[in-house]
């Protein structure tokens, strides 16, 4: 091996050109579905659309120099990908808006959306090195918490539509949860990091599987008591799996131990027992995914007409769907929130769903690429567990409103309407964008090749 | 850490796989299972997204579709002159349709294969699909006369009117009616809450009486004896004289059951003649003739009108009649005076009266005249079809000769127009005891070339004879016939 070899070892492309013609197309994309919206209720290209579009291109390319600028190494598919996910979901909405649904706004969306991309930008421009986070290891655990636990104070906290997850701050409301969801993985990620070669630490095995020590169980009961007290306080079966199956999660990849997940599944199922024994609405949960068509529980406040109304949305769109404006989205409850993804089944068919899901796998594949390629164990674990985490998120709404599994509410990350939920997810992207910089960027050059022979290119 | 990562990559893929997995099989295997749900409204919504064509008599609009583009339900039905036409129009419900709005329906909302050329073309020249109108045979200044008249009398009953040639349906009420308007909207509560109140209604206003309910005919039957009678032996005529007892001796029953006539009157001498018999519409002779001709012979006239033959669709489905089924001499000799197990629907009736005045044939009654897509172009016209020939033109004469003669002379003096010669003949109706009997009442007009006939029943319309029947029933048919010819 000579010097010159090493000097030729192709670098990862930066691929800016690329990632600004896959923005650009996404954008227009956006703008096509707005006119389909426009054209199909209205018979003419909405009067705003000019405003939308040089709105968002505008936010879009605002984003994309501030990545080019600050992380001109990361991954060129993410922003992309998070942008066209991001507009149909506000087109979605506008739709509804538009149909005449009650509640649903593509004017805050819209807002949020900016508001989500000033987040972005923010985050990378502060936040130089995610190491830093590493730090703050222990802080990022107590916001975590404190948000958890805000929506349950007196004053600030809310409970709407039957679930204690809210905070009201005066001018506007906020779920906190979405951004636990950062702060806990954050969280995780360090104490992990710090802990791992313990818990790696086998205990006794049973047949063919190393048990950890039964003094290492405690992060993992601790986490397990949480949620619970989530699911038991504020009604909130979403959030409470949400946060125990990332921890699982993350914890498995940080020990390699299979235990670890079937412990976590143990405790898992022992909880969702417990909780069906001692919680009407976690056994009413089950009985609707078991029987969704049951007209009893059709009928039933809070019973299974929302999920149903859902299901035929879907089997109305069909194959291709009715095409956007022309099919009854507005027929389901809450569309815009936690039922946008069958809103946009019926619209955009099977076809659209299966893109849809397409560019959710690729984003969570091009986070957990990052993962792999990242150099240190807090990076792996960060990024491994903020990807996990998305596609956890997606699978368990996604999952649930096509009755797939019983029905916890979580918002479809960037689709439905929120503040948050579109704040929170941008800093997360943002996050994923930072650390694929940080993985992809060459490595500095190494001091020992220094006083070999110097190659020059030409 | 990568091997984990790699697993959880996996795993990810799984969770993605599932959801697609699903997702298919929501959304292509069990697809149609949810879009057929009967809560899906999306169903309900189709039904509303179509301009259905119109119900139209002459240039009276019945019923139309009215566009609502702000409402889910774009379009939405209305029906002008709602309860009029009410048996007619039928109604179009959210899960539901009836009367020409069900019979045509396919036509109405343009799904019918015979209006694929109109559609394809509409598809190239991206226009909107609309369903084809419909033009009924109706005369409105008929059809409000019937109404209004039959109103009047303050009683449940039918009213149907045909052009004797055609068969040409000019006239069709049945009251008690209802709004169709309220059994249109979208609104399935509302609608199904007041479809639940008329259909508990006792008095049927649902029902349309001119063709889906049979009655005994009474008196008005005993033209239809007459017409066999005459049929029988063609040197017969008017002046034939027939027997007529005070008191018909059934055979096989005691005295208490045999024939009387109406009050236990006397019929002239005993020994009459058949239009005297039929003016002053006496029991016992018209018995004795179906006696005398036996069961085979009046069934075998009764099916030359049409009567227990195949059902007929003036496009809706009119009830079956029927002389009744060979019992006894005693049952033939009622069933010829048209008690007994004789039942008959008004559109029959009118059949019957029509036939007589058109020379003995018999045209099959209809309510379609024409179908024209939404560009005008005919889809579908009427062609008058014969039933078949009942009477002989001779018989047919002799009929229409006693039958004026009925309204000149005998019971049926309030059918009669200045300058018009009517021919005509009431009858009562026994229904269950302690009711008042139903009056009855056929005609034609005018006698020397009949452009209507007319057969109106009024639910215990009668106090008892026929002379008060026709008082109540026969002053409606004049008004129709009046309203068809001036």
């Amino acid at each position: 091996m000579t010097a010159v070899d090493g000097a030729q070892v192709t670098l990862p492309a930066k691929r800016r050109g690329a990632q600004l013609a896959m923005l650009a197309f996404a954008v227009a994309i956006v703008m096509l579905a707005y006119a389909n919206v426009g054209l199909a209720i209205d018979d003419q290209i909405p009067a705003g659309m000019l405003t939308y579009g040089l709105g968002l291109g505008g936010l879009m390319l605002a984003a994309y120099l501030v990545l080019a600028k600050f992380a001109p190494w990361a991954d060129p598919l993410i922003l992309p990908l998070v942008t066209l996910v991001n507009g149909i979901g506000l087109v979605m909405i506008y739709r509804l808006e538009a149909g005449g649904m009650p509640r649903a706004s593509a004017s805050t969306q819209l807002f949020w959306t900016g508001a989500g991309i000033v987040m972005f930008t923010v985050t990378l421009i502060v936040l130089r090195d995610h190491r830093a986070l590493q730090r703050m290891t222990y802080t990022a655990g107590f916001l975590g918490l404190a948000f958890l636990i805000a929506p349950l104070l007196p004053f600030i906290g809310e409970e709407i539509n039957g679930a204690a997850i809210w905070i009201d701050l005066g001018f506007t409301t906020l779920q906190p949860a979405e951004f636990v969801k950062i702060a806990l993985v954050i969280f995780f990620a360090g104490y992990l990091v710090a802990k791992r070669d313990v818990l790696a630490l086998a205990g006794r095995r049973l047949l063919f599987i190393d048990l950890p020590r039964a003094r290492d169980l405690g992060p993992v009961l601790i986490t397990w008591g949480v949620s619970l007290g989530v699911l038991i306080l504020q009604k909130d079966l979403g959030t409470s799996l949400l946060i125990f199956g990332a921890f699982i999660a993350m914890l498995y990849i940080a020990t390699q131990r299979t235990s670890w997940v079937l412990i976590g599944i143990l405790l898992f199922i022992g909880g969702a027992v417990l909780a069906g024994l001692l919680f009407g609405h976690v056994r009413d949960r089950f009985e609707v995914f078991l029987d969704p068509g049951n007209q009893e529980l059709f009928e039933k406040v809070g019973g299974s007409e929302q999920l149903m109304q859902g299901l035929f949305a879907l089997g109305s769109g069909g194959i291709l769907g009715t095409g956007l404006g022309q099919g009854h989205p507005d027929e389901i409850p809450l569309a815009f929130s936690d039922f946008i993804f069958t809103a946009a089944g019926e619209e955009l068919g099977l076809t659209g769903l299966m893109a849809l899901l397409m560019i959710y796998a690729l984003l969570v594949e091009r986070g957990l690429r990052t993962a792999i390629a990242a150099r240190d164990p807090f990076s792996k674990l960060l990024a491994g567990g903020l990807s996990f985490i998305l596609a956890w998120q997606v699978f368990i709404i996604v999952g649930g409103v096509t009755n797939l599994i019983p029905l916890t509410g979580l918002v479809t990350p960037f689709m439905s309407q929120g503040g948050s939920a579109l704040l929170a997810n941008w800093i997360l992207i943002a996050l994923l964008v930072r650390m694929s910089d940080a993985a992809r960027k060459p490595p500095p050059q190494a001091i020992q090749d220094e006083g070999m022979t110097q190659v020059f290119q030409r | 850490m990568n091997g984990p990562l790699k697993r959880a990559a996996l795993a990810c893929l799984l969770m993605f796989g599932l959801l697609m997995v699903n997702v298919n099989y929501v959304q292509a295997v069990r697809a149609e299972d949810y879009r057929a749900d009967s809560r899906n409204k999306r169903n309900f919504y189709d039904r509303y997204q179509v301009e259905r064509g119109r119900i139209l008599a002459g240039d009276q609009v019945l019923a139309e579709s009215v566009e609502n583009p702000e409402s889910d339900y774009r379009f939405q039905r209305r029906y002008p002159k709602g309860p009029i036409y009410a048996h007619i129009t039928g109604y179009f419900s959210p899960e539901s349709e009836s009367g020409i709005e069900q019979a045509r329906n396919q036509l109405l909302d343009g799904s019918s294969a015979d209006l694929l050329i109109r559609r394809s073309i509409d598809l190239f020249t991206n226009k909107a699909s609309k369903g084809a109108s419909v033009d009924l045979t109706i005369r409105p200044k008929a059809q409000e006369a019937a109404y209004n008249a039959l109103r009047q009398s303050g009683k449940r009953g039918a009213v149907v009117a045909l052009e004797p040639k055609t068969g040409a349906i000019l006239a069709m009420v049945s009251l008690p009616t209802y709004d169709p308007n309220k059994l249109s909207t979208p609104n399935k509560g509302e609608v199904f809450a007041a479809y639940n109140k008329l259909d508990a209604d006792k008095t049927s206003p649902l029902i349309n009486r001119a063709i889906s309910r049979s009655y005994p005919p009474g008196s008005t039957y005993k033209v239809l004896t007459a017409a066999a009678f005459l049929e029988d032996d063609s040197s017969r005529g008017p002046q034939t004289v027939v027997e007529a007892p005070q008191l018909l001796d059934l055979p096989n029953v005691p005295t208490a059951q045999d024939l009387p006539n109406s009050g236990g009157a006397a019929c002239g001498t005993g020994q009459v003649s058949l239009v005297f018999a039929l003016e002053k519409s006496c029991n016992t002779p018209f018995g004795k003739i179906g006696m005398d001709l036996g069961y085979d012979a009046m069934n075998e006239q009764a099916s030359r009108f049409g009567i227990g033959g195949d059902p007929l669709e003036i496009p809706m489905r009119a009830a079956d009649s029927s002389f009744g089924d060979e019992v006894d001499a005693a049952a033939l000799a009622q069933a010829s005076i048209g008690q007994r197990d004789n039942q008959m629907t008004p559109l029959q009736m009118a059949m019957v009266s029509a036939g007589i005045a058109n020379n003995g044939t018999v045209m099959k009654p209809y309510l379609v005249n024409k179908v024209a897509d939404a560009e005008g172009g005919e889809v579908e016209a009427a062609d008058p079809e014969e039933v078949g020939e009942a009477v002989s033109p001779e018989t047919a004469g002799k009929l229409r000769q006693m039958m004026v003669s009925v309204v000149q002379n005998g019971t049926a003096s309030a059918a009669q127009i200045s300058g018009i010669n009517v021919g005509g003949k009431t009858g009562t109706a026994e229904t269950a005891e302690g009711q008042d009997p139903h009056a009855w009442f056929i005609s034609f007009a005018p006698a020397e070339d009949p452009k209507v006939a007319v057969a109106v029943i009024v639910e215990s319309g009668s106090a008892g004879s026929d002379a008060s029947g026709g008082q109540t029933a026969a002053p409606i048919a004049k008004a129709v016939m009046e309203a068809v010819l001036r």
